[in-house]
């Protein structure tokens, strides 16, 4: 049963807008409590070294400062745990919340300082004396691996997925292609950085911890089990959240100093991270490199790809283990056929800041990868390289198509999708053929410029499940709670309008609470573009059935079988439109108590959306800059339910990975010192870089696996951004297959140029 | 260094009479000591513009002025631009166009629209969007933000 849609597909405004831009927002260094302390931690300065000793006593004395905390104050704390992809032998590789014996990379917590003010805290910190022996560091992921402790090596595993006979195709083939390619080391790096105020309650003997973001209700669990207490004696409140991207929100040493000194010292504690820490201390991503083959015969088509490749994940695992790699190996295919497939994956350790995932995690990079070796097939070949990829994609008739592997849990099955129509109406919308034209035009008059178009396959929707309790209170409110998390996607007014067509009420009438793991007993939070297709299926359950709860109410009391009686515009009205008529609040003030319904959507499959990019740009080449002309983006996402939050996500994502083509790059000296530690540094994307953007957003291929047919939405954007450009500073330089690297910075490309 | 200054900081018309160290950002002391949260901190280096106000009609990153340098000074933030419940042409504008996702930039971007556009009401779309790039944003892809600053600046003439 779907509702009408008065609200579903319509781009409505906002409802979280109103406090943002009035200043009125709660993020976390807005909390504070009376007579909080500050914590600062003292980072390591050495890449990788030994620990001698660590000297607070100058720091001690000084007023005001009340504790300094190093690894043996802490001891009793178990490392911090995987939330995803946790392979056993991984385990071994975890952070402690405070180093052990050995620094492993310039950022490193040390020792935490707790002082009555934070400048005060941070004056500590300088007068905390940490002796470390260095000890050589290891920065090349596809290197030789090196030690990490006196058992083992830096290879903490190797993954493999495979189907079909690899070796049968590389046999049958007519050529092989081999390309060596890398992916520079980026982040998600939100506007606010990390914070995390944790709060005893000596009353209610309830810890509370205030700044949660993304995973309230995983945290919750798991610093619950780390200081050992009762998981309904841990509770989490997450307010405004000032972006997520994947970084932010995952549990961190900093959130366990916090909650762990507020059980010690009986004083709330507050930690706000500053930019030159969330720059070397919170997760970084994407540094991968691979090396794969094509085998291909004389047409082109693909008979197996080979990949082999080397994952960067910095000093630990960290709580997404082996997330990354696990999703690189499993998206790789992408949206064509590939009769044999078998990546192995190096998850690798080095001495640079710990990994987790950044939005389209494995994605980005396996699309740039994958897309590069379509643009070789079709260099190769001489075959044009739309037509190689016509010729390769998977057919409408061939879904659902299993790729014959797993990832994140589940068998990577492609629900429904239509590639070839979607490639197709984006090339008309480029006039693909006349903007090569024009631009070959152009190239012959000296300019350099050029075309890249790229496609992918997303994954959304990640299960296992999303619970939803509606409440219509006496006062007539209606709350919608749940365990999902906003990271300033728009999911209060997303779950509204979902929630208002069921219901039969205006969307501005429904509370969305979420990210309070008081307010209901479990939930999955906000990551893998999982919000809307779990949250919206569980809210569209709960709505149908309170639906029913309170026609059946109204009905006794209007005396009127209920399946005669319809809720309109926060109304009941009888269906035939005449007759007596009641207030919704009439209603819930009569059955206080009554009008609530919760539901459960369970899937044990993801949904996977589909797109394409094309981008025209000019190469500068006299200074190696990229100016882009031209950006066009279809997207199939199954079902909008709010137009403009979805081109809102993706020319959000599409700046982000502009910024991951060209200019955003974590990088190091060869002792391991890291280089971006400033926004003047570490170059995201200004308003001057983002091109205006043209978008298609298609519905053609609904999700069965849910009512409406929702995917997700918000990763579209920068999946295919490194591959599109790449593919277009190729034909920019006339050189098939010249970028073999993200970014692709004005000092590689003028590289580039010099090489000629 | 632990000595205090007092100084007064009016905000939006009041004033605040706070004693603060010589070192203290007037970020710090505009959330800190006078309660207005709006202000956000989001890089203390001068790059990022979250700590956008005005300061003597003048938009100033309030991470790089030292809250005594304010002293006396008129200062302007988010929290003044609404009067009472109606909202300032610009805040609704970024409501209107969606130019906004987390919130978090949007104060600095605010007050950075605001007072170019009442220096420079007649302010060219290319000299626009070079000021709009004086500021981060990472959610929205700054295109929303530069249409709805455009569609305020063409509101803002009309009055």
């Amino acid at each position: 049963m779907l509702a009408k849609g008065k609200f579903v597909g319509r781009s409505v405004p906002r409802l979280e807008d109103r406090p943002l831009v009035t200043g009125r927002g709660r993020f976390a260094d807005d909390i504070s409590f009376p007579s909080q302390w500050h914590m600062r931690i003292v980072r390591s300065p050495i890449a990788h070294g030994r620990i001698r000793s660590i000297e607070a006593k100058a720091a001690l004395a000084l007023p005001g400062v009340h504790a300094v905390w190093s690894f043996a104050d802490i001891a009793h704390l178990p490392p911090i745990g995987f939330r995803l992809t946790g392979l056993i032998e991984l385990e071994a590789y975890r952070q402690t919340v405070l180093a052990q014996r050995y620094v492993r990379y310039v950022g490193e917590p040390v020792a935490a300082v707790f002082a009555a003010d934070p400048y005060l805290a941070e004056d500590a910190t300088d007068l905390v004396e940490i002796d470390i022996e260095p000890l050589p560091v290891i920065l090349d992921a596809a290197g030789r691996p090196g030690p990490f402790d006196e058992q083992r090596d830096t290879e903490t595993s190797v993954i493999e997925k495979k189907s079909g006979d690899i070796d049968a195709a590389f046999r049958a083939a007519d050529t092989v292609i081999s390309l060596d390619l890398s992916i520079g080391r980026h982040s998600g790096v939100p506007m606010e950085t990390r914070g995390a105020i944790a709060r005893y309650d000596e009353a209610r003997d309830v810890l509370e911890m205030h700044g949660a973001a993304k995973v309230p209700h995983w945290n919750r669990d798991r610093l619950a089990l780390m200081l050992g207490r009762h998981p309904d004696k841990v509770q989490l409140y997450e307010g405004h959240v000032g972006g997520g991207f994947g970084i932010r929100g995952e549990m961190y040493p900093e959130d366990v100093l916090v909650c762990a000194a507020a059980l010690k010292f009986r004083k709330p504690i507050k930690w706000i991270e500053d930019r030159r820490e969330h720059l070397i201390a919170a997760n970084h991503s994407r540094q991968q490199r691979h090396k794969i083959r094509a085998a291909i015969d004389k047409d082109g088509h693909i008979l197996g790809i080979d990949d082999e490749f080397f994952h960067d994940n910095g000093a630990y695992m960290r709580t997404h283990a082996a997330t990354v790699p696990d999703l690189a190996a499993a998206m790789l295919p992408g949206p064509y056929r590939v009769p044999a497939y078998r990546a192995r994956g190096h998850i690798r350790l080095t001495n640079k800041t710990p990994c987790g995932t950044y939005r389209a995690p494995g994605r980005y990079e396996t699309t740039f990868v994958r897309e590069r070796l379509v643009d070789a097939i079709a260099a190769k070949t001489g075959i044009d390289a739309i037509e190689i990829r016509r010729r390769n994609l998977i057919d409408k008739n061939a879904m659902p198509y299993p790729r014959g592997f797993s990832t994140l849990g589940t068998d990577v099955v492609y629900d429904s999708g239509d590639y070839a129509k979607l490639m197709d109406r984006l090339l008309a919308a480029a006039e693909w053929q006349g903007m090569r034209r024009a631009l070959e035009r152009r190239r012959a008059t000296g300019e350099k410029v050029g075309a890249g178009f790229a496609m992918f396959v997303e994954k959304s929707g990640l299960g296992p499940f999303d619970k939803v309790r509606i409440e219509v209170t006496p006062a007539g409110t209606i709350e919608l709670i749940t365990g999902v998390a906003s990271i300033g996607q728009g999911v209060e007014t997303a779950m509204a309008q979902v929630c208002a067509d069921t219901l039969g009420v205006d969307y501005t009438r429904i509370n969305v609470v979420h990210g309070q793991t008081d307010r209901i007993e479990k939930g999955m939070g906000a990551f893998a573009s999982r919000v809307t297709v779990m949250c919206g299926e569980a809210t569209h359950m709960a709505a149908v059935k309170l639906r029913e709860i309170m026609l059946a109410a109204a009905g006794q009391l209007m005396q009127t079988p209920a399946d005669m009686l319809d809720l309109v515009d926060d109304e009941i009205v009888r269906t035939g439109g005449t007759g007596p008529t009641m207030k919704l609040a009439a209603l819930a003030a009569a059955r206080p108590g009554d009008l609530t319904a919760e539901a459960e959507f369970k899937s044990s499959h993801m949904v996977y959306p589909y797109g394409a990019h094309i981008v025209q740009l000019r190469v500068d080449a006299d200074t190696g800059a990229v100016a882009i002309e031209r950006y066009l983006v279809a997207f199939d996402i199954g079902k909008a339910v709010n137009p403009m939050l979805v081109e809102g996500q993706i020319i959000g994502g599409l700046a982000q990975g502009l910024g991951g083509a060209l200019f955003e790059e974590f990088t190091y000296t060869d002792s391991g010192d890291p280089l971006a530690v400033t926004f003047a540094d570490y170059l995201m994307p200004t308003a001057n870089e983002v091109p205006a953007v043209e978008t298609f957003v298609s519905e053609d291929a609904p999700s069965p696996l849910n009512s409406y047919g929702f995917k997700g939405a918000g990763e579209g954007g920068i999946t295919p951004v490194g591959a599109a450009i790449a593919s277009a500073i190729d034909d920019a330089l006339q050189r098939p297959g010249a970028v073999t690297q993200l970014p692709v910075t004005p000092q590689r490309i003028k590289a580039m140029l010099r090489d000629r | 260094m632990r000595t205090k200054a007092a100084i007064t900081l009016n905000i939006n018309g009041r004033d605040y009479p706070i004693d603060v160290e010589p070192r203290r950002t007037l970020a710090d002391a505009i959330r800190e000591d006078c309660g207005q949260t709006g202000t956000h901190i989001g890089c203390e280096h001068g790059i990022c513009g979250a700590c956008t106000v005005i300061v003597s009609g003048e938009p100033v990153r309030s991470c790089l002025m030292f809250a005594v340098q304010a002293d006396g000074k008129q200062i302007r933030t988010v929290e003044g631009l609404a009067q009472g419940d109606k909202l300032h042409t610009m805040q609704q504008a970024f409501i209107d166009h969606h130019g906004l996702q987390c919130g978090f930039c949007t104060p600095g971007f605010l007050m950075l629209a605001v007072g170019v556009l009442e220096r420079e009401p007649d302010i060219s779309d290319e000299a626009l969007i070079d000021v709009l790039s004086s500021n981060l944003c990472r959610c929205t892809g700054y295109q929303n933000i530069i249409k709805a600053v455009r569609a305020a600046a063409k509101e803002m003439q009309k009055k």
